[in-house]
């Protein structure tokens, strides 16, 4: 059976000053521990407006107005560099602001638990009514909004969690039940975020590139919260939530989980279903985190830069059935960080690049980008961490001059040419390897590339459950054209004669004409 | 070095001596070796953990050193530190951890 294809992909960010304040991990915590603190005192003076978001060149990237490569004219730092004439949307989706991304997490709410003051909700329907992809019955989900005088009762007497807008106070997320705490407040704002930024990146991979939703028929979510209640606490569902609201009426779909590395696992996933014939089309999607947004605020703010994790991020990606045109992914040559891996920088590199590779008889230069995590080193090099994907480019360099396939001298160069800049904002799941899958879409179809490495590694120890990490990697090929899947395949007519005609030779033989 | 890491340190050598502890440290750069060797030797820099204000003078190396390197396994080392040995800035991790040693290691063989 023919490969499935990476279809199309949409990505969004949302720009969320106030929700770094008031819902960001390391902020609340410092509240808690330190509510004086010089840090949340600082921390206002270090926010940027919604222009420099958009101007951001890193973000331009991530919207797919710019490619990859091209951050490599931007001298580092970026944070004070402008893409002149940068708009909120690009090829592949859009930077939303927070005032219209609060009006969908309303949008995104069935239980009515997003409450909006009326003037808010008024200046926010106009706002929504002009975005191009944000329908009247979307809109209808507004309502007229709610007295102040009832949001305050709900944030003072009934543990609402506030939503800010520029400072003020313009609504609240109430909790969905009294003593729960998977049906508190906060995780219904975390979640409601999940919701309405995954809603957001789906209909942008719908809309952009003319997909009926009514054709899909299952979605994979991967992000890293989980729903469900005191009984079930990841019991799910986003994935069908999102595809409800973005229309998709013939979809299930379920939550695969596995930290930064989920969006990979979902893409190997969703290439599987296809290839065996179970969906034509899957997407994966995922919403953004508020819990990382500003978490490492305490080091831009005493180097004295702007706080940089200042966005949401979300995407989806469409996996069909073998167009003949778009980049196939060969769920063949799979790299996969096992159990009896180990944690040595090497077993790990050889599990998730050279051990797919070699199935596949291929060199390491025989692929022409690895996406690896593409954390944007903007904000990690302040915070000490170093750039990630450069460091990750290094290793892989070096486990080929290992393996005599690479000269030493390559390492330091290997990520220029097989590498690219990291862009994508620090949200854990976000960076992990599927930034890269709408670029290379388009690469691969301007034919400036033969083979695209998606990698994903996710740091399952947070979670205490294991002291292992994890990763898994896929291989996006090209697409020759020559398997495109008939429609029609083999009829059972054919079926028929040709096995009347072995008979018919099988007969033959024993009467030994 | 992390809180965990600084009492287990604390507890071994107060089980077998200093003179007896070898700390072998995998950091990625040379800022992070010297710290964590800094912490081993003068006591915890942050005053946060610990070792804050103690002062164990331990014998502290990187796992790139040559020290360590001729004392294990040719075979072993390659396997599992040849890779990252190209990888990191390996001159500059020597210099800040032969200074540290030299200011507050206990033990200088």
């Amino acid at each position: 059976m023919s490969y499935a294809v990476a279809k199309a992909a949409g990505y969004v960010l949302v720009h969320t000053p106030d929700m770094i304040l008031h819902n960001g991990t390391t902020q609340t915590v410092e509240k808690r521990s330190n509510p004086n603190s010089e840090y949340l005192k600082q921390l206002p003076n270090h926010l940027r407006s919604y222009e420099e978001v958009v101007s951001y060149p890193p973000n331009q990237v991530y919207i797919g107005s710019m490619k990859p490569e091209e951050l490599q004219n931007y001298e580092m730092p970026w944070y004070d560099k402008k893409v002149e004439g940068g708009k909120r949307e690009g090829k592949l989706g859009e930077i939303m602001p927070q005032d219209e991304f609060i009006g969908l997490m309303k949008i995104s709410d069935v239980f009515d638990l997003v409450k909006l003051n009326t003037s808010f909700t008024n200046m926010v329907k106009e706002k929504l009514s002009k975005h191009p992809l944000i329908t009247e019955q979307m809109i209808a989900k507004l309502k007229e909004g709610e007295e102040m005088n009832d949001i305050n009762k709900y944030i003072n007497e009934q543990d609402a969690e506030p939503i800010y807008n520029n400072g003020d106070v313009v609504g609240c997320v109430k909790r969905a039940h009294e003593v729960d705490v998977n049906l508190n407040a906060h995780v219904i704002f975390e979640n409601l975020v999940v919701k309405a930024s995954g809603v957001l990146s789906f209909i942008h991979l719908i809309n952009k590139n003319n997909i009926d939703p009514e054709s899909i028929d299952y979605v994979i979510e991967c992000s890293e919260e989980a729903c469900g209640d005191m009984n079930q606490r990841g019991g799910g569902n986003f994935a069908k939530a999102i595809a409800e609201l973005g229309g998709a009426i013939n979809a299930t779909g379920s939550d695969t989980r596995g930290f930064c590395a989920a969006p990979t696992h979902a893409l190997i996933q969703a290439a599987a279903l296809v290839k065996s014939g179970v969906y034509e089309n899957v997407v994966i999607v995922a919403g953004g985190a508020t819990a990382k947004l500003g978490m490492n605020g305490k080091d831009h703010v005493k180097k004295e830069i702007p706080v940089l994790e200042d966005v949401l991020g979300g995407f989806a990606v469409l996996v069909s059935k073998n167009d003949g045109e778009s980049p196939i992914l060969r769920t063949d040559l799979v790299g996969r960080h096992t159990v009896g891996t180990g944690s040595s920088p090497q077993a790990v590199i050889t599990s998730l690049i050279t051990a797919p590779l070699d199935k596949g008889e291929l060199k390491i230069t025989d692929v022409d980008k690895y996406s690896v995590e593409m954390q944007n080193p903007d904000v990690t090099k302040p915070a000490g961490a170093g750039d990630v994907p450069e460091s990750n480019y290094k290793m892989i360099a070096a486990l080929g001059v290992k393996r005599k396939e690479l000269e030493r001298k390559d390492v330091a160069t290997f990520g220029k040419e097989h590498g690219m800049p990291g862009w994508a904002p620090t949200q854990g799941h976000i960076p992990s390897g599927v930034p890269y899958v709408g670029h290379a879409i388009e690469s691969f179809r301007n034919n400036e590339i033969q083979r695209a490495m998606i990698v994903g590694k996710g740091s399952l120890f947070l979670g205490r459950m294991t002291n292992l990490f994890d990763g898994v990697s896929i291989l996006m090929e090209k697409n020759t054209g020559n398997e495109k899947v008939q429609t029609e395949g083999v009829s059972e007519q054919e079926v028929k004669s040709m096995v009347a005609e072995a008979m018919r030779d099988f007969a033959s033989h024993l009467l030994g004409k | 070095m992390d809180l965990e890491n600084q009492q287990r340190v604390k507890d071994l050598t107060e089980k077998h001596g200093a003179e007896n502890v070898v700390v072998i440290l995998g950091a990625a750069e040379a800022e992070a070796s010297g710290l964590a060797a800094e912490t081993v030797t003068a006591g915890d820099p942050t005053f946060a953990g610990p070792l804050a204000g103690v002062q164990l003078g331990l014998r502290v190396y990187h796992a790139v050193e040559p020290e360590f390197k001729g004392e294990v396994n040719e075979e072993v080392f390659d396997d599992q530190i040849g890779m990252m040995e190209m990888v990191l800035d390996v001159d500059s991790i020597i210099d800040e951890m032969k200074s540290i040693r030299s200011e507050h290691g206990k033990f200088n063989d």
